[in-house]
């Protein structure tokens, strides 16, 4: 079923699917960065993902990864179990890294999108509360880059980056 | 020749000399009220010690109470992250004097498995640990000894000398 949706993306959008790799386990199609909304879109509205299942972030060394896991739980017989579909969506610029966001489209993007911009620090235009949730606004870097030193704080350390509450 | 003591007959097996320190701990340490403070899986031992097998009721700690104001012994049960850590230290500091800590758990000890840039590396970093009990999680008899041993603790303790009783800041 996904298979046959991987061919109707490519035939609707010849420019957004970058490539569909071969050899996935789950069925994959590569989107572009600027496209990602409308092929979303397309996907709900149309045929039928109606649930996204969760985001993730992945760094390569030449570019960032935002992987986007769709279902669908169709009341309509022959719309329901499609999925699972992966869409990913390859972000060059690793100095900045920003992709569109899907939280209006669907709404369990809102966290997943705040968790990697926590994580990550790929932020996502148009989100509506944009910020981190598990580590704190000035935490020095971001924890799952490749890039960031996984070493141990002291309390010392961090507690000039910390957030002061007015009753502090 | 000191005039001789006279205790009427109905007083005599009813009078107890002792010293005020004895007493005062006596009570002291027969009633630590813990405050209700879990972090992570190591609390659930801590339930389990306060549960109907291995009752803390036994030492005195049962009352655990739900506000710092009301409680003596703080039990720092799991893994201390950094985002917690202010509010540990809240929580410390809203406790009044005399105040106990015992840190319940590797991660509490030292930050455990949690080589991270999440974890605080042990409570003592940030608060004064008096009883310190190693495992992960430790097993509620482990709890219950710690108790008993801070309860020696507060045993060898002078209400002379104890800071938080001087005038001046400790």
């Amino acid at each position: 079923m996904s298979e046959e949706v991987l061919q109707l993306l490519k035939e609707k959008f010849p420019e957004a699917v970058v490539e569909i790799p071969e050899g996935t386990k789950d069925p994959t199609a590569v989107i572009r960065r600027e496209n990602i909304r409308e092929v979303a879109l397309f996907l709900r509205d149309e045929i039928g993902f109606n649930y996204l299942s969760f985001m993730a972030g992945v760094d390569y060394p030449e570019h960032f990864e935002v992987v986007y896991y769709l279902y669908s739980m169709g009341r309509e017989p022959q719309r329901s179990n499609l999925g699972p579909l992966a869409l990913k969506v390859y972000v060059e610029d690793k100095a900045n890294p920003s992709l569109p966001t899907v939280s209006d489209i669907w709404p369990s993007a809102f966290q997943q999108e705040q968790e990697i911009y926590d994580m990550f620090g790929i932020t996502f235009e148009g989100h509506p509360d944009l910020r981190r949730i598990f580590m704190w606004e000035g935490f020095p870097g971001w924890p799952l880059r490749k890039d960031f030193e996984n070493r141990t704080f002291t309390f010392q350390e961090l507690e000039p980056t910390r957030p002061k509450p007015p009753y502090w | 020749m000191a005039e001789e003591l006279v205790v009427p007959p109905e007083l005599r097996r009813n009078i107890l000399i002792t010293t005020v320190d004895k007493l005062y701990n006596w009570a002291r340490r027969s009633s630590l009220w813990p405050l209700t403070f879990g972090l992570a899986c190591c609390a659930i031992e801590m339930i389990a010690a306060s549960a109907s097998r291995y009752d803390i009721a036994r030492f005195g700690a049962e009352v655990f109470r739900a506000s710092p104001r009301q409680a003596d012994l703080m039990i720092v049960a799991g893994t201390v992250t950094h985002k917690m850590a202010p509010q540990v230290l809240r929580l410390y500091h809203q406790m009044p004097e005399p105040k106990y800590v015992i840190a319940m758990g590797s991660c509490a000890i030292s930050g455990g498995i949690f080589n991270s840039y999440a974890v605080l590396q042990g409570v003592d970093e940030i608060i004064p640990v008096d009883v310190y009990v190693p495992g992960c999680p430790p097993r509620p008899e482990a709890l219950l000894d710690a108790l008993i041993k801070l309860q020696k603790k507060i045993d060898r303790q002078s209400i002379l000398s104890v800071p938080w009783y001087r005038r001046e800041k400790a």
